[in-house]
């Protein structure tokens, strides 16, 4: 228990002198700014290393933002920005502690950014309510550090590949932008430090988020074994046929309790057990649990790179160790490495990609295959071979002419082993460069 | 005479309520049961020092729903608390820092109770605090404290069986010890879905033979259809049997053999078909060196069933534990425990498989049942609780914590000494002991702002006294953690308690619902290196 007692503070304080004594306030963080340690960077504690860290400005976006925006607050960050298109939802109450039951509805950015600018004074955090993809580079290149705890792959890739095209256009050493990323999934999760161009970026350590393997459709369609397969069923089968409601909201209790009727009468007929309303809702909106004291941890670990970035004050993730994994099923376990480099990386390599493939497939295989592939993650993938078009998603009259490519084989088109192939989807603002190696026959 | 026809609003069956709405995410992972236990807990926060890394742990645990909380601390809430502590704000200056922050928490969570002591300016006491405010699920205690309040910790918690946590956060390092009352056994240990899959392929009984022999007696006569719908289980099973014939009756069972008959089920599978292979095949082929091997026994299963528990009273789960000993001594496996891994199949051939060894489940159950009953204190156990025992019998754990050894930590000291002897090469990260030890020679000093790392280093030598015969490389890390210990001047980084209030949390659920496995008993957070370390102490 602390030195200070009850009896001391009523003297220590009188009504009127509640306002705060900002040098003593920050007492703590000041300590190990000003004192540099045994770990510490030579220019530590000077006062270029102070001054540089008034300036900073920082973006924080995604999932964990109510974590990253309280973490980044009381490290003495001044300038924030927060990126967040969602509105509060009341399954997000069990963790994202800013929000209330009466905020419901609203936009996150906007009631966590304000939440903490009334808690924290002197702070300044400006929301904003939009997609990160909204923003062009100009943008970005005004924060030193951005911090993500996005929860989609996609939203990462998106913003990885432009710090890395700022960082490859940029002259100076402010182009480059690290990127703080954090994700968890129940009791796991992952907190890495990107610098873009130096270290091992988000699309080099793609094939550690490798996506679930889908159901084919045979089974959806004609011998479903698992209350899953049921759902699925009612998800993409049942509601087309049927179109219960003009378009399909994921958040609506009422379509959701649609499907969980027509996966169960479905589960039924074939025997099947475990169909449920909750299951229902997980299989169709993709749910990962989630809970607060992961999401403490991950977003703590993310918060204090960007503090030993932002101070110099110890060593931070990046050119060496730059990847820390953390497991709580089964006791605590972490595991921090160095994630190398990928010199075929189709965001930060010179190399195309190796890209195994059948010389028989179609292409419309090869299209399909793009989306499941660990290394390719693409679900509308449009394709050119040098200067021929294979297939184009957009616009639909290019589409039309291409799509008769669709069920031709790659031998068919004339596409020899080794060939590189480009492929562009809208999700991301650059080019993945392939090279298709065709399997030996057997 | 008209009829008035109303019409039934549809009824949402099986929707959520409010509650299961706020609490999805969560109940995904420890369900009704273990939010019931969440709700019905009472956690005692022993506040002291800069006051941040309590407050974080419990806000990770009035979000999740705990039924209270509640916070015992003397100290008044000062401007530098405002530069760490996210649950105080200026309004709070001056005044009681544990009703501040209790006011603070109970926010986030309509639903959880708090509590504060002392009150209306009184003295702190904790005995009263201890006798008349609890009973408590756990109690969990910032360092820096007085020994004499530890001692009243340790000898509450003692009396009444409840787990003590101590944790300490000061600058980049911090650390957590979990002291349990007694032994902490596990049932619901959450393994891994991939790690359950249990077939029996080299034990089957009546009902899975003859159900795999009617569907291959023909096998090559059946269509392409048919043959391509053989679920792999009864594809293992069919070319065990074939095997067995031409081996002697035994199975395969060294590595050599088991490639053999991998390369056995590959052949056998139809290429002449339009698809040029066949997936259930596939799928029995990559099975083969998985689930072609006798049951063995866990480790961890060995431990619970070694353990020696001749204490009077018996709770549940060792009687179900004895059981479940006598099952395995009589048949030479543990219970079934009934799942059956998704594969190619027809829809009704799969529930059929499915049924056959969710019944043999229900039998291998209803055997422990039995004895669970002719045990004594048996009779008022619940079957559901032996059927949950029985389906996580290959992974129950138990936490046996061996308290108060005195010798312990300097076993521990001269492992991770010769761990630094190999880290020097780079093989392995370099420990995190020296930080436990450097937090561990400053747990009682109030504020190390006028200390030396030499005094730090010396109290280190005392604990340990091995540490004045190293090298000057192994030495140079107790250095090391000494000054970056003086150099947070006991106050704590707001990120470092975060990440710390996360886990103490997390380990904290994990006790409370009875579900998933707690650390045993120190784990050691460096965030300099960004990394943990688990030792037991
Ligand atoms: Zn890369």
């Amino acid at each position: 228990m602390s030195d200070v007692t009850m009896a001391e503070a009523t003297s220590a304080y009188t009504p009127e002198s509640t306002r705060v004594d900002e040098t003593k306030r920050w007492t703590y963080v000041d300590n190990i700014r000003t004192n540099p340690g045994p770990f510490s960077d030579p220019i530590a504690g000077t006062q270029e290393a102070i001054e540089q860290f008034d300036k900073i400005k920082v973006l924080g976006a995604g999932g964990l933002g109510c974590e990253i925006l309280k973490n980044l607050a009381m490290s003495k960050f001044r300038d924030i920005h927060v990126i967040d298109m969602d509105t509060i939802d009341v399954s997000n109450l069990n963790r994202q502690f800013l929000f209330r039951k009466d905020d419901v509805g609203k936009f996150k950015a906007e009631v966590a950014a304000a939440f903490v600018m009334r808690r924290v004074k002197g702070v300044d955090i400006t929301p904003h309510n939009c997609r990160i993809q909204d923003f062009d580079a100009e943008f970005y290149k005004q924060f030193q550090f951005v911090i993500c705890g996005l929860d989609s792959i996609e939203a990462r890739r998106w913003i990885n590949a432009m710090l890395v095209s700022i960082a490859e256009e940029g002259e100076d050493a402010d182009s480059l932008i690290p990127m703080i990323d954090g994700g968890t999934e129940g009791f796991k999760g992952q907190a890495r430090v990107i610098v873009p161009t130096i270290t091992s970026c988000i699309e080099c350590q793609l094939d550690m988020h490798a996506p679930r393997a889908a159901v084919p459709l045979c089974t959806i369609a004609s011998i479903p074994r698992q209350p899953e397969h049921c759902i699925e069923w009612a998800h993409v089968i049942a509601w087309d046929q049927e179109k219960p409601f003009p378009q399909l909201d994921k958040d609506d209790p009422e379509h959701i309790t649609w499907l969980y009727q027509k996966a169960l009468s479905r589960a039924q007929e074939f025997k099947i057990e475990g169909v449920t309303y909750s299951l229902t809702q997980g299989v169709v909106k993709n749910i990962i649990p989630a809970i607060a004291s992961t999401n403490a941890i991950i977003s703590g670990a993310c918060c204090n790179e960007a503090f030993k970035l932002a101070t110099s004050a110890a060593p931070p993730l990046g050119i060496e160790d730059n990847y820390m994994m953390y497991s709580g099923n089964d006791s605590i376990y972490t595991y921090t490495f160095k994630h190398e480099k990928k010199p075929d990386c189709p965001v930060c390599g010179q190399l195309s990609r190796p890209l195994q493939v059948n010389p028989r497939m179609t292409l419309q295989d090869l299209v399909d295959s793009l989306a499941v592939r660990p290394e390719a993650q693409l679900k509308k993938p449009s394709i050119r071979a040098e200067s021929k078009t294979l297939y184009m998603q957009f616009p639909p009259s290019l589409e039309e002419q291409t799509r008769a490519n669709l069920d031709k084989t790659l031998l068919d088109l004339g596409l020899e082993d080794g060939q590189n192939v480009v492929v562009t989807d809208p999700a991301y603002p650059l080019e993945f460069n392939f090279s298709l190696q065709f399997k030996k026959e057997v | 005479m008209t009829e008035v026809i109303t019409q039934t609003p549809p009824i949402l069956t099986g929707a959520p309520s409010d509650k299961e709405r706020k609490y999805d995410r969560q109940l995904r992972l420890w369900a009704a049961s273990g939010q019931a236990a969440l709700e019905s807990s009472h956690i005692l926060l022993v506040n002291s020092g800069t006051g941040t890394v309590g407050i974080e742990t419990l806000k990770n645990l009035v979000l999740p729903g705990i039924g209270k909380f509640t916070i015992a601390d003397d100290a008044i809430v000062r401007d530098s608390d405002l530069g760490v502590n996210f649950f105080l704000d200026e309004d709070g200056l001056g005044k009681s820092r544990a009703q501040h922050c209790t006011e603070l928490l109970v926010e986030l969570n309509p639903e959880v109770q708090g509590d504060w002591f002392p009150k209306n300016g009184e003295p702190l006491s904790l005995p009263d605090v201890l006798g008349n405010e609890g009973p408590y699920t756990a109690v969990l205690y910032a360092l820096p404290v007085h020994p004499r309040c530890e001692l009243l910790l340790q000898e509450y918690c003692n009396q009444n069986k409840t787990p003590l946590i101590a944790v300490h956060s000061t600058g980049f390092y911090a650390d957590f010890k979990i002291t349990f009352p007694g032994p902490f056994p596990v049932v619901e240990t959450h393994p891994d879905v991939t790690a359950t899959t249990d077939l029996r392929l080299l034990s089957p009984w009546d009902e899975l033979i003859d159900f795999a022999r009617g569907m291959t007696k023909d096998i090559d006569s059946l269509d392409n259809h048919e043959h391509g719908h053989l679920p792999f289980v009864v594809i293992l099973l069919h070319y065990l049997d074939v095997w067995k014939a031409t081996h002697n009756s035994a199975y395969p069972s060294t590595y050599a053999e088991k490639v053999a008959f991998r390369k056995m089920v590959s052949e056998a599978a139809r290429t002449d078909n339009p698809e040029g292979g066949e997936e259930n095949f596939d799928e029995a082929v990559a099975a083969v060196l998985k689930t072609v091997s006798p049951p063995s026994l866990p480790g961890d299963v060995k431990e619970v069933f070694a353990y020696e528990h001749d204490s009077p009273i018996r709770s549940s789960f060792w009687i179900i534990a004895d059981a479940v000993k006598e099952f395995y001594e009589k048949h030479g496996c543990l219970p079934l425990p009934g799942g059956l891994p998704d594969m190619k199949a027809q829809s009704s051939v799969y529930i059929q498989l499915q049924n056959i060894y969710k019944r043999k489940a229900r039998r291998d159950a209803a055997e422990v049942f039995e004895s669970v009953r002719r045990a004594s204190g048996g009779d008022a156990i619940d079957p559901a609780e032996v059927d949950l025992f029985c389906k996580n019998a290959a992974f129950v754990k138990l936490i046996n914590p061996k308290n108060n050894d005195p010798e312990r930590l300097l076993e521990v000291a001269d492992e991770e000494l010769a761990n630094d002897e190999m880290a020097k090469e780079g093989i392995m990260p370099p420990s995190l002991f020296p930080i436990y030890l450097a937090l561990r020679a400053t747990a009682y000093t109030p504020s190390v702002e006028t200390s030396f790392p030499e005094d730090i280093l010396k109290d280190m030598m005392t604990l340990v006294p091995q540490l004045g015969d190293q090298e000057p490389y192994a030495h140079e890390r107790y250095e090391q953690a000494a000054q970056e210990v003086i150099r947070g001047a006991s106050g704590e980084l707001h990120n470092v308690s975060a990440v710390m209030g996360g886990m103490v949390a997390q380990e904290m659920i994990k006790i409370i619902t009875k579900q998933y496995i707690p650390i045993n008993n120190t784990c050691i957070f460096d965030g300099i290196g960004s990394r943990c370390q688990v030792l037991r102490l």
